[in-house]
């Protein structure tokens, strides 16, 4: 990424926009059904109804139910979450009459299809993925999978259509990475979900360009739950990448996924997001793989947008020679706080892990490390390495570690550094003696900053998050 | 004539809220001309230097810089390396993660208008021609600015910029420190190679060997923030023989 072409044409899709624009798309909320204000078993049961669901999932949905409630929300993390009110959510949305998706993008409402072809999906899809899904608050509007991997096997629906068209392999998978019991916001997904994607890959088929999901809420105050579950069989190989963004408004809107993926024998799995969410939303997420067998995961977790997020994508190494790795970036700029880290479980011997976590924090921004290491007993030879690296672009900015670290495993090696350093006044003044505007100096420091991590982006997304840098960037400095 | 000449007034600057460094400094720099700053360690000189390029933690209390007749007090940086300064710094700063090659495009195109953008071929025709100067390897592009750079290779770093740059004024501090004898010999190649009729330049040394292969047209020396002395070449050498006592003797007699 160090040395892309700022005059790629991707760039031209945020051409245009300043920081004050950029979530200045709202259109009018025409939605077919919404569900009344906060969550209740009635919510529950209207969705699953609306749903034509079969009978286990509505009791799946309200056992789960019963569980965020007797669980409670979490005691620790961001503290702005407990200003998040249920109460005042619409849990579930349906944009419209029809059921089920498209892959036809004529047939989605213009307006929704204009933002879309504004982010340039319709455009990305044509030239550099391999299928795309867009979820339209709670509901998938489209998804669609070039040819060429339809022949091959491959399943790639929205996760709603997936249960209806391929019962027993959802059954078999759904909620075993992620159960309701995990943690609350999971229980809370898994009562309300509704989207996301269902991938299968079958054993041996490597998808050689992304798949993509984009994400946009749209209406105020809605809530969305997507579920997404991935099974990727043996030797297979897969990239899904998830792009999110919404209109600011006011009030509150609640974004909370469950993403499971199963990473068979020998796979190579890769799951990226850049999350470009609007500063007043919630972006609560879970995010897990189970390993196998020289199977490896890789999260790549961009965190430019929302107004609190948590999320600690991991991977529980479940055998031999299995490996994770979480690549983060963060940025909390005025009013934000992201709380984003890591948890690696080692479950199985010869086991590998590495996380590298780069935050930025800016003005009242505040951003956390969190992450889990865990070694079982057993899991001989295991090896994990943390590196967090911090960046203050100001001296109110704040940044913290929370490294959690328990080995039970005598053989096992753990590296952990952590770094927090602040803008360079030397380095800035360096760049600028070259004739480089004091601005565009702080955004170099930081692309720089961040390039170990972005050069692991497809170069579009580069371009991207490097456009998102630049918006975050704006009068930072001076 | 004061339309060509690098110009330094009577300057009085010190660290911001600090300590006085500069105490009635005068300088002139002619276009065509070459330099030399000697003193003391802790006379000043890369102060001087940096408070010319733009330096925020140093203030000017009095006197004036002026570039070509004009001020340039009220300019930041950026705006001063645009009107053709360049420090070729004594210790240049690692920035990691950000490539040479990609940071002197942003440089270059810096000074270009927006919708002039430098093409690709250009580019790296300027770049290659450069590096050829140096005798250096293409593979030093794609390396991030100075990240695990040895001594001599980030002093050879700042010349290759000021090389792709082309301005009209450089201030080069104590770049011949940390180059070997091959090393010296490039660099000094490589500045040559930049002199003409539209360059001027401030070679600020403690060595007389620099000079055989740079060689000044003036040499000045400065004490306690302030040039005590100026003459030719030989002023140097008879330095080099002889130390600063010599100078600071003759200063207190
Ligand atoms: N930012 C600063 N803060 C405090 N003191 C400073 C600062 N910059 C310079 N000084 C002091 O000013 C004096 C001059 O320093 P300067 O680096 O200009 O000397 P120099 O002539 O370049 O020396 P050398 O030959 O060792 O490179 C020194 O005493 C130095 O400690
Ligand atoms: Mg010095």
């Amino acid at each position: 990424m160090s040395d892309l072409p700022l005059d790629h044409p991707d760039a031209a899709k945020l051409e245009g926009m300043t920081h004050e624009n950029q979530y200045n798309f709202r259109l009018a909320e025409n939605y077919a059904f919404r569900s009344e204000k906060g969550l209740s078993k009635r919510v529950v049961e209207q969705i699953s109804y609306m749903k034509n669901e079969p009978e286990w999932m509505l009791k799946f949905r309200l056992k789960a139910l019963e569980i965020a409630e007797k669980k409670g929300r979490p005691k620790w993390g961001p503290s702005t979450v407990d200003t998040l009110n249920f109460d005042e959510i619409y849990f579930y949305i349906r944009p419209q009459d029809r059921q089920g998706t498209t892959d036809n993008w004529e047939e989605i409402p213009e307006e929704v299809r204009k933002t879309y072809q504004r982010l340039g999906v319709p455009e990305a899809e044509q030239r550099i993925l391999a299928g795309v899904g867009a979820q339209y608050e709670s509901e998938m509007v489209y998804h669609s999978l070039k040819e060429e991997w339809t022949r091959q096997g491959v399943i790639f629906l929205d996760t709603d259509t997936g249960l209806k068209e391929y019962p027993e392999i959802f059954k078999e998978h759904f909620a075993t990475v992620v159960p309701p019991e995990d943690n609350y916001f999971a229980a809370v997904n898994s009562a309300v979900w509704s989207g996301g994607s269902f991938v299968y890959v079958p054993e041996g088929v490597e998808i050689e360009v992304p798949l993509q999901a984009y994400f946009l809420i749209n209406a105020q105050s809605a809530g969305q739950f997507e579920r997404t579950l991935i099974i990727g069989e043996k030797g297979s190989k897969f990239h899904y990448i998830e792009g999110c963004t919404a209109p600011a408004y006011t009030t509150d809107a609640f974004h909370s996924g469950v993403i499971e993926i199963i990473v068979k024998e020998g796979s190579r799995a890769r799951y990226t997001t850049i999350q470009n969410w609007s500063h007043n939303v919630f972006n609560l997420v879970t995010q897990r793989a189970m390993v196998y067998k020289n199977a490896s995961m890789g999260w790549l977790d961009g965190n430019l947008g929302s107004k609190t997020t948590m999320k600690y994508p991991s991977c529980y190494l479940m055998e031999e020679g299995a490996r994770g790795e979480v690549l983060s970036i963060a940025f909390a700029s005025d009013g934000q706080w992201q709380d984003a880290g890591a948890k690696m479980v080692h479950v199985a011997p010869n086991t590998s892990s590495s996380v590298v976590s780069k935050s930025i924090s800016k003005g009242s921004g505040r951003s956390s490390y969190r992450g889990l290491v865990q070694i079982h007993e057993g899991a001989y030879n295991a090896r994990s390495n943390v590196e967090c690296d911090a960046l203050l672009l100001d001296e109110h900015a704040k940044t913290d570690t929370y490294p959690y670290i328990e080995i039970n495993e005598k053989t096992a090696h753990v590296g952990h550094e952590a770094t927090v350093s602040k803008l360079n006044d030397e380095q800035i003044f360096y760049l600028m003696s070259r004739g480089i505007p004091e601005d565009e100096a702080a955004a170099l420091i930081v692309r720089g900053f961040l390039e170990p991590v972005a050069k692991e982006l497809p170069l579009e997304y580069a371009v991207e998050l490097n456009r998102l840098i630049e918006l975050e960037m704006e009068g930072s400095v001076g | 004539m004061t339309k060509n000449r690098l110009e330094i007034k009577n300057l009085h600057a010190r660290v911001v809220d600090g300590e006085s460094i500069l105490k009635g400094l005068d300088l002139i720099i002619p276009k065509g001309e070459v330099h030399a700053l000697m003193g003391p360690n802790g006379s000043g000189k890369s102060t001087l230097a940096k408070i010319i390029a733009g330096d925020p933690s140093y203030e000017i209390t009095e006197g004036d810089i002026l570039v070509d007749g004009e001020s340039i007090l009220g300019m930041e940086a950026d705006e001063r390396a645009r009107a053709g300064l360049y420090l070729a710094f004594q210790y240049p700063v690692e920035v990691p993660g950000v490539s040479i090659a990609n940071f002197l495009r942003l440089a270059l195109n810096a000074r270009r208008d927006e919708d002039d953008e430098i093409g690709v071929m250009e580019f790296y025709e300027t770049l290659q021609a450069a590096i050829k100067e140096l005798n250096w390897d293409d593979s030093i592009l794609e390396r991030n600015l100075h990240e695990g750079f040895s001594g001599g290779e980030k002093k050879r770093s700042e010349i290759l910029q000021l090389l792709v740059l082309k301005p009209k004024y450089a201030i080069l501090d104590e770049t011949d420190s940390g180059l070997d004898v091959d090393a010296l010999k490039t660099v000094s190649q490589g500045v040559n190679a930049a002199r003409g009729p539209d360059f001027g330049a401030l070679v600020i040394t403690h060595y007389q060997r620099l000079l055989n292969y740079i060689v000044p047209d003036v040499v000045h020396i400065m004490v306690k923030g302030k040039i005590v002395k100026t003459g030719s070449k030989e002023l140097a050498m008879e330095l080099d023989e002889k130390g600063y006592d010599w100078i600071t003797s003759q200063l207190a007699a």
